[in-house]
């Protein structure tokens, strides 16, 4: 394997200006050496004892330095920081690292929360490790906890995922449930800016902006395409609807007048008042009373059919209501005209025939129901799933709480099923409150207790819902969870006894619901224990 | 229509089997709507597919392709319906059931038989027929498709506040520069077709001759593929007569059209407003043209038996020279109830010169009159007939039952208001004179803006007439405000292009669907405020925006209003309140079509806090609205909407209490019949 060496700067923090010096680093062990011998900061430390390294993304578009951070062992924190000259001394060094644990990142560039999704069993597409890899940026608990529980080999990654499917779904499903869309304001906050001295007139339009003149006005968009096309430049939008030559492209009707076409075979047929025209005999060309008052005079002369501000209106919601049909990144005229003339395509010739789409009846079926000659409907309710973990637990956690002294407000009370975060919510509370009464004992202490609050939660969970131990693989992770519970236990021990006397009470206060909790799950699996050596030799073993 | 027929399927649902499976029901349209041939349905304009059809399925037309079948079409859907016509199994094609109109164009894909003409020749057949009222109401239609009907039948109209409108119009004929430009046409054209007959097949135009000498002045029994529109005048006015001598020939009836259109020509020239009576017009044709009333009243049937002497299938080409026919049997048969008016430019836009000769019914019971003694019971009903008392009168009938229900609401899922004021306290009105001021206009603009921050999903605003609608929404855009209230919700607008109007329907109904929200603009007496429900999610809110008054300088309107005091004594003031309140209610009555459904309803000018106006209110609209509501400013107004949203969306039992129940069993059913039989 050998050894590599390279200059780098050592930081304490992120924001330590750093000391140089040189790293070295062999298969067990690295040392740094600073270039001052007189500094302090000289380092040698066992490989078996970085469980984790991260570094962070340098793309350019900030002036971040290339970092990467060796983390220790997850329970005590800290770490060594350190900052490379450029990015590809410190992708040597971390592939070095990453060898030396065996982990190589699949990529550059890619955190290394997801070099250890590999060492699951399952298979993961891109697209889910991508959304955990996201979640875990986007939420530094959620990854504090998975550095904690995987890399510390307590969970599986599977099984750490697996609690937390509706959170993934919840990812998974936001780009197919919103379209971006076109904002509901109609174009007019496009002003025109004029520079005072010439008669000139700026229209300053962002894509965003090109993108729905295009979908909004055919005729534009036509003349845009046209322009890309004969000149192969990229014809600004506004200049294309004056360019007198093309003033043949911009007669919207036509265009519109086709799309209405094939749009009207779709429309509901409760709505379709074009048939109703159909049958009125009366309103032929010079049949019934014209003038009387009731009806408006309509210029039905043929003279060129002027857009009218409410026909524009009408345009404008329709396209807001179709929404922006592809993702693309619009960056200039010539993609968004490209971008648009390809929604334009899709929809399929098939609309020919009306009365055999399903969709149509369905859409008449609907509305000629009427409600209140329906039978009543019994009402929604959501119904209990243990299946679901996650909420059983959260519900529990809740009832754990409220035991908790006589200080639960109404809240509480009125809420029996509260998430986790309430939970959260109520302990930090607690914790203020043993600040705010004015002790002097080191606050540290507290803090810690709390750090172990999700800790537990997360182990408590999965313990839970690991019954009943049906397979060997649960088994095992019983097993595991309880030895890290037991560690966690141990040290809320320590923090009760370390502490003052005159605090004692409120930091066991503080712990006690988390060691409730703890006890009640080491009595069950006693239970459980004691009840299968009682039956004796089951059948798969447990 | 569709609504109608796809809810009577569901109904049909519920019936005995064995009822059901004896039961016909269709709808009827036009060819428009209801033709399947590939090339004849894509014509865009009703005329048109008429047309289209009459190439293909005249008898002439189908006489020419049995001896030359290579180079004339024929469709084979009418073909396929005149064999199964011809062997008397028509039946077999349409077993019992409901047939939407989308359902007919299906049977008549899948066998291959045109649905326009078997659902006309099954509608002697059918058990329940639904098709636009017109077609029993406009002598023109009627003679030809409602002709089979029984006594026994039992005619409804619904929705029929507006029937007096309906029938006035179907004997109103308006005759304008372009409609004598086009008859010139017509005659030129026609004389041409006379010679070339005379050059090729003499026989033709010498047998129509003998055929009017034998006094027919309609051929009897006319194959049903040439039916035309038939004479505007009422079946019984029609004269059992033989044709007058001097128009049997083609020639000479040639010549008196051609004086009749000069004689309307010069009239037209005029600067001044004149209004006649239909006596002294025909005395002044008589006179200056020498055509005299009896071949005035015969005009009609004489140019339709030439017509298919001279095997035209263009139909819609010869619109305007069978306008002019119109006019000319209508004036030569009545004598009162009529007035012609003619005027040369329209009065609210003196500067742009459009003459026209209108001749103008005043009395709707002349053409609602022959269904009444046709059909043994007629029901006309509608959520707005109101003041009830006041339909009979203007039909002109004794009703022998006359009812007005209440609603019996689970909840008080509806909610009146008056608004009088703005949020500056300054009375808001479309009267004519505060219309156009600024402070009324940003007043309105303003209600719409809190209103639609508050009301979730869709919302419906009517306005007076399409040229208010069109001022206002441009001064809400020139102030900004149309923007403020696109923060909140799409804006549709209905235009008088149907087309339009109904793709801002469809994707106003996808806005409120997907929760986006969505702001209806439309005009009272337009065809949204007519026909389409703005029911649950559709429609919270419907803002009545004025008093959608007539325009009451209108000629005709006053002719009108001088022929019903004086036939019928009903007070001009009267009736227009009566009219502007029916359409009122007739908008704002969209917003609720069940007991589970619930709407508020907002009449935004000072004048409906007036006794008289909002008396006219109908029953049910009334009954709801609260004192404490009759003097709204908007704020208050938005104070109410929000309460009364918040409790509407609370879950609702449908079971209620007591007599109140949303759905009553069968039970209830019987102890209410027994609760009558007690009574």
């Amino acid at each position: 394997m050998g050894s590599m060496t390279i200059g780098a700067k050592y930081k304490t923090t992120l924001k330590d200006p750093g000391t140089t010096g040189v790293l070295r680093m062999n298969e067990d062990k690295f040392t740094f050496t600073p270039h001052d011998p007189r500094s302090a900061m000289k380092l040698n430390v066992d490989f078996r004892s970085i469980k984790g390294h991260k570094f962070n993304k340098v793309d350019g578009s900030k002036p971040a330095p290339p970092l990467l951070n060796l983390s220790k062992d997850s329970d005590k924190g800290g770490g060594y920081m350190f900052e490379f000259d450029n990015v590809t001394n410190r992708d040597l060094s971390r592939d070095f690292v990453g060898k030396q644990q065996g982990t190589i990142p699949p990529k550059p560039n890619v955190p290394p929360e997801n070099s250890v999704t590999s060492t699951g069993e399952e298979q993961l597409s891109a697209a889910e490790m991508q959304r955990r890899m996201k979640l875990l940026q986007e939420d530094s608990e959620l990854q504090k906890l998975h550095m904690k529980f995987v890399l510390g080999n307590i969970l599986q990654e599977s099984e750490f995922w697996a609690t937390r499917k509706n959170l993934l779904e919840d990812e998974a499903n936001k780009g197919s449930k919103q379209r971006p869309g076109f904002k509901s304001a109609m174009l007019a906050d496009v002003r025109p800016s004029a520079d005072g001295r010439t008669n000139k007139v700026t229209f300053s339009l962002t894509t965003e902006i090109i993108h729905q003149i295009f979908a909004e006005k055919p005729a534009v968009h036509r003349a845009a395409e046209y322009l890309l096309r004969t000149k192969n430049t990229v014809a600004a939008t506004a200049e294309a609807a004056e360019d007198e030559e093309l003033a043949i492209f911009l007669k919207n009707d036509d265009i519109l007048a086709k799309e209405a076409r094939l749009k009207i075979k779709r429309v509901d047929p409760t709505l379709d008042m074009e048939a109703d025209a159909g049958d009125d005999y009366i309103h032929l060309p010079d049949h019934g009373i014209i003038r009387d008052g009731s009806k408006e005079t309509i210029d039905n002369d043929g003279e060129l059919a002027r857009r009218t501000l409410s026909q524009d209106l009408n345009r404008h919601a329709a396209v807001v209501l179709e929404g922006r049909s592809s993702d693309v990144e619009l960056t200039d005229t010539k993609t968004v005209a490209e971008a648009i003339a390809r929604s334009k395509k899709e929809p399929p010739s098939s609309s020919i025939s009306d009365d055999t789409n399903h969709e149509r009846l369905v859409k008449v079926a609907r509305m000629t129901e009427i409600e209140d000659l329906q039978a009543p409907r019994s009402l929604p309710y959501a119904p209990l799933c243990i299946k679901d973990p996650r909420e059983y637990f959260d519900s529990q956690q809740a009832n754990a709480l409220r035991s908790l002294g006589g200080n639960n407000d109404g809240r509480h009370a009125r809420n029996c099923r509260l998430s986790t975060d309430d939970a959260f919510d109520h302990l930090l509370g607690q914790i203020s409150s043993i600040k705010v009464n004015g002790l002097n004992y080191p606050v540290i202490q507290s803090d810690v207790a709390l750090k172990h609050w999700a800790a537990i939660q997360e182990l408590l969970q999965h313990f839970w819902s690991s019954y009943p131990i049906t397979t060997s693989v649960l088994y095992n992770k019983v097993q595991r969870i309880k030895d890290a519970m037991t560690q966690i236990y141990q040290k809320l021990q320590d923090i009760k006894e370390s502490a003052q006397p005159d605090v004692r009470h409120e930091i066991s206060q503080l712990v006690k619901p988390m060691t409730q909790a703890l006890d009640a799950a080491f009595n069950h699996d006693l239970e459980q224990q004691q009840k299968s050596s009682k039956s004796g030799n089951k059948p798969n073993g447990f | 229509m569709e609504k109608t027929l796809a809810e009577l399927r569901l109904l049909f649902a519920h019936l005995p089997a064995a009822a059901s499976r004896s039961l016909l029901a269709l709808g009827l349209s036009s060819r428009k709507n209801l033709c399947v041939h590939p090339q004849a349905s894509a014509a865009a304009a009703r005329d048109s597919v008429d047309t289209a059809c009459r190439r293909l399925t005249a008898s002439w037309v189908r006489d020419r392709a049995a001896s030359d079948p290579d180079s004339t079409p024929l469709c084979d859907f009418f073909e396929s319906f005149d064999r199964a016509a011809a062997a008397g199994d028509l039946a077999s094609y349409m077993p019992p059931g409901v047939y939407t109109l989308a359902d007919l164009r299906a049977l008549g894909r899948d066998r291959g038989i045109c649905p326009y003409f078997l659902a006309r020749q099954m509608v002697k057949y059918a058990n329940v027929v639904v098709y636009s009222y017109q077609y029993l109401i406009d002598p023109k239609v009627a003679s030809i498709v409602s002709r089979e009907m029984q006594k026994e039948c039992v005619v409804v109209f619904d929705e029929a506040h507006n029937i007096d409108n309906v029938c006035i119009e179907a004997l109103s004929v308006s005759i304008r520069k372009q409609t004598l430009e086009g008859a010139e046409r017509n005659l030129r054209r026609i004389s041409q077709e006379i010679d070339r007959f005379k050059a090729t097949d003499a026989n033709r135009l010498r047998a129509e001759y003998n055929r009017l000498v034998d006094g027919l002045a309609q051929r009897g029994n006319l194959p049903i593929s040439d039916a035309w529109l038939a004479n505007p005048a009422l079946p019984e006015d029609i004269l059992k007569e033989a044709v007058p001598g001097n128009i049997r020939r083609a020639e000479h009836f040639l010549a008196v059209l051609r004086r009749l259109v000069r004689f309307l020509d010069g009239r037209l020239e005029t600067e001044n407003v004149e209004n006649e009576m239909p006596v002294a017009f025909v005395a002044s044709i008589h006179s200056q043209a020498g055509i005299d009333q009896k071949m005035l009243r015969f005009c009609y049937d004489r140019l339709h038996s030439l017509m298919l002497t001279l095997e035209i299938t263009d139909t819609d080409e010869f619109m305007h020279i069978q306008t002019i026919c119109d006019f000319a049997t209508l004036i030569g048969t009545y004598t009162r109830g009529f007035s012609i008016i003619i005027e040369p430019y329209d009065e609210r836009m003196p500067d742009i010169r459009d003459p026209v000769i209108q001749l103008s019914c005043h009395d709707a019971s002349l053409a609602i009159q022959p269904v009444f003694e046709r059909f043994q019971t007629v029901v006309i009903t509608s959520g707005t007939l109101s003041p009830i008392d006041l339909y009979p009168r203007l039909l002109n009938f004794n009703p022998v039952i006359s009812r007005s229900f209440t609603m019996s609401l689970t909840r008080d899922c509806i909610c009146p208001m008056v608004l009088t004021r703005g949020s500056d306290q300054l009375p808001v009105s479309t009267k004519f004179d505060m219309r156009s001021d600024p402070g009324v206009v940003r007043n309105y603009g303003r209600l719409l803006l809190e209103m639609a921050s508050a009301v979730p999903d869709g919302i419906v605003c009517f306005f007076v007439s399409y040229s208010y609608m069109d001022g206002i929404v441009n001064s809400w855009n020139e102030m900004g405000i149309l923007q403020d209230i696109m923060q909140h919700k799409l804006v549709f607008i209905e235009t008088p292009d149907v087309v339009e109007t109904t793709l801002a329907l469809d994707n106003y109904r996808k806005a409120c669907d997907c929760g986006r929200g969505a702001i209806f603009f439309s005009v009272a007496r337009g065809k949204v405020a007519e026909g389409i429900d703005f029911d649950r999610h559709y429609g919270r809110l419907v803002i009545m925006f004025g008093v959608p008054f007539q325009y009451t300088l209108s000629r005709i309107l006053l002719a009108r209003l001088e022929y019903l005091r004086e036939t019928f004594q009903i007070k001009e003031g009267d009736f227009l309140t009566f009219d502007a309140l029916r359409q009122a209610a007739q908008c704002v009555g969209r917003v609720i079509r069940s007991k589970a459904d619930y709407g508020m309803m907002i009449f935004a000018d000072k004048r409906y806090s007036r006794h008289d106006k909002r008396s006219k209110l109908p029953g049910w609209i009334l009954s709801h609205l609260h004192d404490a509501h009759l003097n709204l400013s908007t704020d208050m107004a938005l104070h109410i909407a929000r309460e009364f949203l918040r409790r509407m969306a609370q879950p609702y039992d449908k079971t209620g209490s007591g007599g109140n129940k949303t759905l009553l069993t069968e039970e209830d059913l019987q102890n209410m019949a027994q609760d009558a039989m007690e009574m």
